[in-house]
């Protein structure tokens, strides 16, 4: 099974209110915000750590739930936030996009 | 506002979260509107540096919405600079320009780093109106090619159009335009006085009749009688509201640093030249006296029968002398909107006072240099 890597997309406006993340789309400036969960998913989304890795270390040792379920949770989410355009998915590591690599704050 | 964004307007006021800040990167301007707050010298600008660092400052507190103004933003030699900062730092970046300096080449960098709108001032659809207002011939014409440039890079545009005597017969023109262009339009009929106290610009308001008239207009405000219903005494929890973001999860910071609650409420809270913007946000005396009022607390309005829907602003209101007292110039809307004259109005004219020669605070910039701030001045 081929691995997932996860970058945030650098088109975007982002913020962490509340240890949650607000996030404007950049495409058509929707507005959404993140769970806990998702916060914490975008904010390993560093395009070289991959998905399965995140989940291990990041998200598991966060939330009581199973490796496997947590990882396929996590793939579904990355791609719907992919589908709007807030995250870039690849099987490949994502280099940084310069000179806009975003920061999470 | 979107219903998500009011959540979490409510969700930053209740953590005492400046969610949107207007930077005014500069007071110079290539255009010299004869409404103008501004006196487009440069007193001592923060360096690029500085605004870095502020920005840097201003992510870390929990800024979301950054709008970049001015003056004119585009006269900042390290504009592209300062804007590729504030988008790596991942802010919801606005901007608002006279758009006289944007070319093919400025549009693309715009969308390249992906700002969020561009707000553009447009006084009318008539070069001899517009550019007779601006005071530079020429400006309508290269103010609309340049919101073509925009449109052809998929930005987001707002024409704003200030409502004035000299062209209140236009402003359905300009909305045209913008239909034209393919971009939205918001109209205020709001003047402000200068900063430095001069009181002129008031004068090029508009009279209560084009009020009337603006307020019954549906293409503006939808269902007139609605809008302009008689207005409902106002209840416990209206009693207990704040007045307005400024100073809850809003406020503005000039281009010498200065802090104020808004653009529009020149009330000095401290300088992030000698102060961590965090620092002025959550301590400042001024800033906490502004985040205390409430509806119930002031002076003549909790007994107007506009209290429940006044648009009050506590910046024009403390440019009349006393922010927890009216605003004249709402109390004008109000009556404008219903007949109803406002308690303000009322009381004034048993006084025999003239609404329009209120004394003003002077609104006065904070000293540059290192020291102590200080406040505005009685007129």
């Amino acid at each position: 099974m081929s691995r997932l890597y996860v970058a945030r997309n650098p088109r975007v406006a982002a913020r962490s209110l509340d240890g949650e993340m607000m996030i404007m789309s950049g495409r058509d400036s929707t507005l959404f915000t993140l769970n806990k969960t998702a916060t914490i998913l975008w904010q390993s989304a560093d395009g070289t750590t991959p998905l399965d890795h995140i989940v291990e270390h990041r998200i598991c040792t966060e939330f009581e739930v199973a490796p496997a379920e947590a990882l396929q949770d996590a793939e579904t989410l990355a791609r719907e936030l992919a589908r709007h355009e807030i995250l870039q998915i690849s099987e490949e590591p994502i280099p940084p996009r310069s000179p806009l690599a975003g920061e999470s704050r | 506002m979107s219903d998500l964004l009011m959540q979490m307007s409510a969700k930053a006021e209740k953590l005492n979260i400046p969610l949107s800040v207007q930077l005014d990167l500069t007071y110079r301007c290539n255009e010299r509107c004869v409404h103008c707050y501004l006196d487009h010298h440069d007193h001592g600008e923060m360096t690029t540096a500085e605004i870095k660092h502020l920005l840097d400052e201003m992510a870390e507190a929990g800024v979301f919405i950054l709008t970049l103004s001015g003056g004119e933003i585009f006269l900042r030699k390290d504009f592209f600079d300062l804007l590729e900062h504030a988008r790596r730092l991942m802010f919801c970046v606005k901007l608002k320009t006279n758009a006289v300096l944007i070319r093919e080449r400025e549009a693309a960098r715009l969308r390249d780093l992906n700002v969020e709108s561009i707000q553009i001032s447009i006084y009318s659809h008539r070069p001899e109106v517009h550019d007779a207002i601006t005071l530079i011939p020429g400006s309508l014409k290269r103010s609309v090619a340049a919101i073509k440039f925009l449109k052809s890079q998929g930005l987001k545009v707002i024409i704003a159009n200030v409502l004035m005597s000299q062209n209140m017969q236009d402003y359905p023109g300009v909305r045209a335009l913008a239909a034209e262009l393919g971009v939205e339009c918001t109209l205020d009929p709001t003047v402000t006085p200068m900063m430095d106290g001069n009181r002129s610009p008031l004068a090029l308001g508009v009279d209560q009749g084009v009020l009337r008239q603006v307020f019954r207009d549906t293409a503006l405000v939808g269902d007139v009688e609605e809008f302009c219903a008689i207005p409902t005494p106002a209840g416990e929890d209206e009693m207990e509201s704040t007045p307005c973001s400024a100073g809850h999860t809003a406020c503005y910071v000039s281009p010498y640093g200065e802090v104020f609650p808004c653009v529009q409420f020149p009330l000095p809270t401290g300088n992030v030249r000698q102060q961590r913007f965090v620092d002025i946000w959550r301590h400042s005396e001024q800033m906490n006296d502004v985040r205390s009022i409430r509806l119930k607390d002031l002076t003549t309005c909790p007994s107007c029968s506009h209290a429940a829907t006044c648009t009050r602003c506590p910046g024009l209101a403390f440019m009349e002398g006393n922010m927890r007292g009216p605003s004249t110039q709402d109390c004008e809307k109000s009556f404008a909107r219903t007949g109803i004259p406002s308690a303000n109005m009322l009381a004034k004219k048993a006084a025999g006072a003239n609404l329009r020669n209120a004394n003003l605070v002077q609104i006065r910039a904070l000293p540059t240099a290192i020291g102590s701030a200080t406040a505005g001045a009685i007129a």
